[in-house]
């Protein structure tokens, strides 16, 4: 009798049934990831169980490439990497060759490099910062600041004339010096950027709506950050104060007066905060770089090393020497010293790192680049495990993940 | 100065909890490098992680070197509080590249072994997951190996002499 009793209640309750788990491509081509990016999302409703990210969908060999080019053919690679702050890249990989060469670099031509490389870092946390806010729903900023990236883009059309893959600069110096129309636009451009920032700021910084959606949201902590290697802003916003440029201070950066924002949860909104602090950080530096310019020789901008650095094309034209070093350079005839040299630079995303081996041969005998986007990247699928799938997106924007640089 | 006694004081340490491991110290462009025996190559990196604090893995990459029939496997180690870095390189013969993997110490390698495995055919033992990363999965070489030029060899409308490699 009790047995039956228990048979029928128990065939009232369903069975539980083993659990059924839905797929979800997100990617390749989704246009809320920014750039090419798989990942097989495992997914219980809208909960993400976990994340199998495949990358490499543009991946241009460019370690293999960099083997069989001259170096300062190099530079053009090193643009396609993190395309978004490409000078930085460049002058990264300048820095490593004059390392290699033990060139001595004047300090106006550091200065003007280090204009150029805050530049690049406000344009490159323009776009990941106004992204973000662009994937909770607010549009207005992304198109209010892009205004002012589109007038940095301008002036690196000044300097080098090039927008995007600039290839600007060259080893041992710049290819010109900054024209006076450089100059006026960069004083606009400081101008007119810190009021728009500012507006910028206050449309989302203290939103309760982009607060409340972007806090606790994609969150890393300080000890899993380093364990995953992360560097740069998505380093620092976990807590730890890592910035190559304080740390290892190349292009006369210790020189120069400014802090290293960090935050304290690492998630989205600290990540933001942090770019947030960052620019301005960047505009400081900017102006105290024009200052000390104006104390040195206006006329330099290479260093003083024929051998290595590319004369001006008007002297090839009507100086012999100039010629010479020109054709030496160029179909490598120049002695380039056997070496192995790793150069870091804080680039948008963290540390940029050119590890070379020089056998004395035209090209390099290896280029590994330490692109900090490959390795952060890993830690995606941790960090945004047992959370929705709204929140993965904006954790990859906030993550600021190039494809150009996850898959060199 | 001082940099060159810590350095030495570091290579010493390893000396002395590895006796026989390390082959030659040098400091190319004031770097650090240590090249060591592969054998004891992550209890070493397990050792200056605990005992050193060298807790940040700056990178690791792989280098084909054809004369020596050998695949060296260079780690950069980064110790944040001192701001001190260190390379250390093991040789690996090229027929059989294997090497313990370095995920349990720490989790960044797994990406990084796996670039290196995609690219130079390097075995991680122990990987979680050693499947190629950034190369098609139907690839069968190991493309940034030596013997796989990036130009066509047969061409014959360019001198090597003139242009280099």
């Amino acid at each position: 009798m009790a047995e039956n009793y228990n048979t029928s209640v128990l065939s009232d309750i369903p069975v539980q049934e083993e659990k059924q788990y839905s797929y979800l491509n997100l990617g390749p081509t989704h246009p809320a990831t920014h750039g090419i990016f798989q990942n097989v999302l495992k997914m219980d409703g809208e909960i993400i169980m976990d994340a199998t990210p495949t990358i490499g969908y543009i991946h241009r060999a460019f370690e293999k490439l960099a083997e069989r080019r001259p170096f300062y053919q190099i530079t053009p690679i090193t643009d396609r990497m993190n395309y978004c702050s490409s000078p930085i890249n460049n002058m990264g990989w300048h820095m490593t060759m004059e390392k290699l060469l033990k060139l001595e670099i004047p300090k106006r031509v550091q200065y003007l490099r280090v204009i150029i490389m805050e530049l690049a870092r406000i344009s490159d946390h323009i776009i990941c910062n106004t992204i973000i806010g662009q994937d909770v729903g607010a549009t207005t900023g992304f198109l209010y600041l892009f205004q002012y990236r589109e007038r940095i883009y301008e002036i690196y059309e000044e300097i080098c004339g090039a927008r995007l893959t600039t290839n600007i600069g060259r080893i041992g110096g710049l290819e010109r010096n900054f024209s006076d129309k450089t100059w006026e636009k960069l004083e606009n451009w400081l101008k007119d950027f810190p009021p728009a920032f500012e507006e910028f700021s206050s449309l989302l910084e203290r939103n309760r709506i982009f607060m409340d959606r972007t806090i606790n949201c994609g969150p890393i902590s300080a000890e899993r950050a380093l364990a995953y290697s992360f560097s740069g802003p998505n380093l620092r916003a976990a807590g730890v104060d890592y910035d190559v440029r304080v740390m290892n201070p190349y292009s006369s950066y210790e020189e120069f007066d400014f802090i290293v924002p960090v935050g304290t949860q690492g998630d989205t909104y600290d990540r933001f905060m942090v770019r947030q602090q960052e620019m301005w950080e960047s505009v400081k530096i900017i102006k105290q770089a024009i200052e000390k310019i104006k104390k040195e020789p206006s006329h330099i901008y290479r260093a003083d090393a024929p051998e290595y650095v590319l004369p001006p094309k008007e002297e090839v034209y009507n100086n012999m020497e100039a010629l010479i070093y020109q054709f030496k350079n160029i179909m490598g005839e120049t002695d380039i010293p056997k070496g192995e040299v790793y150069h870091c630079v804080e680039g948008g995303n963290g540390e940029l790192g050119f590890y070379l081996i020089s056998d004395g041969g035209r090209t390099p005998y290896r280029l590994h680049f330490r692109r900090p986007c490959f390795i952060f990247y890993q830690a995606y699928p941790e960090m945004i495990k047992g959370r929705m799938l709204s929140d993965a997106i904006i954790t990859m924007s906030s993550m600021n993940v190039i494809a150009g640089e996850l898959d060199s | 100065m001082e940099q060159t006694a810590t350095e030495d004081r570091i290579v010493s340490v390893i000396r002395e909890n590895f006796p026989g491991e390390v082959i030659s110290v040098e400091s190319p462009y004031d770097f650090l490098t240590v090249n060591l025996k592969a054998g004891k190559i992550i209890e070493i990196i397990k050792f200056l992680y605990d005992k050193e604090k060298y807790q940040y893995l700056t990178t690791l990459c792989g280098i084909h070197y054809p004369e020596n029939k050998t695949i060296q496997v260079m780690y950069q180690l980064h110790k944040l509080t001192e701001n001190k870095r260190i390379r250390l390189k093991i040789a690996l013969p090229e027929e059989k590249p294997t090497v313990p993997t370095l995920t349990n110490v720490f989790p960044a390698a797994n990406w990084m072994e796996r670039e290196t495995y995609d690219f130079f055919g390097v075995i991680f033992e122990g990987h979680p997951n050693l499947i190629r990363i950034l190369n098609v999965e139907e690839m069968t070489i190991f493309p940034l190996r030596k013997e796989y030029p990036l130009e066509d060899q047969t061409r014959e409308d360019k001198n090597n002499d003139m242009f280099g490699r």
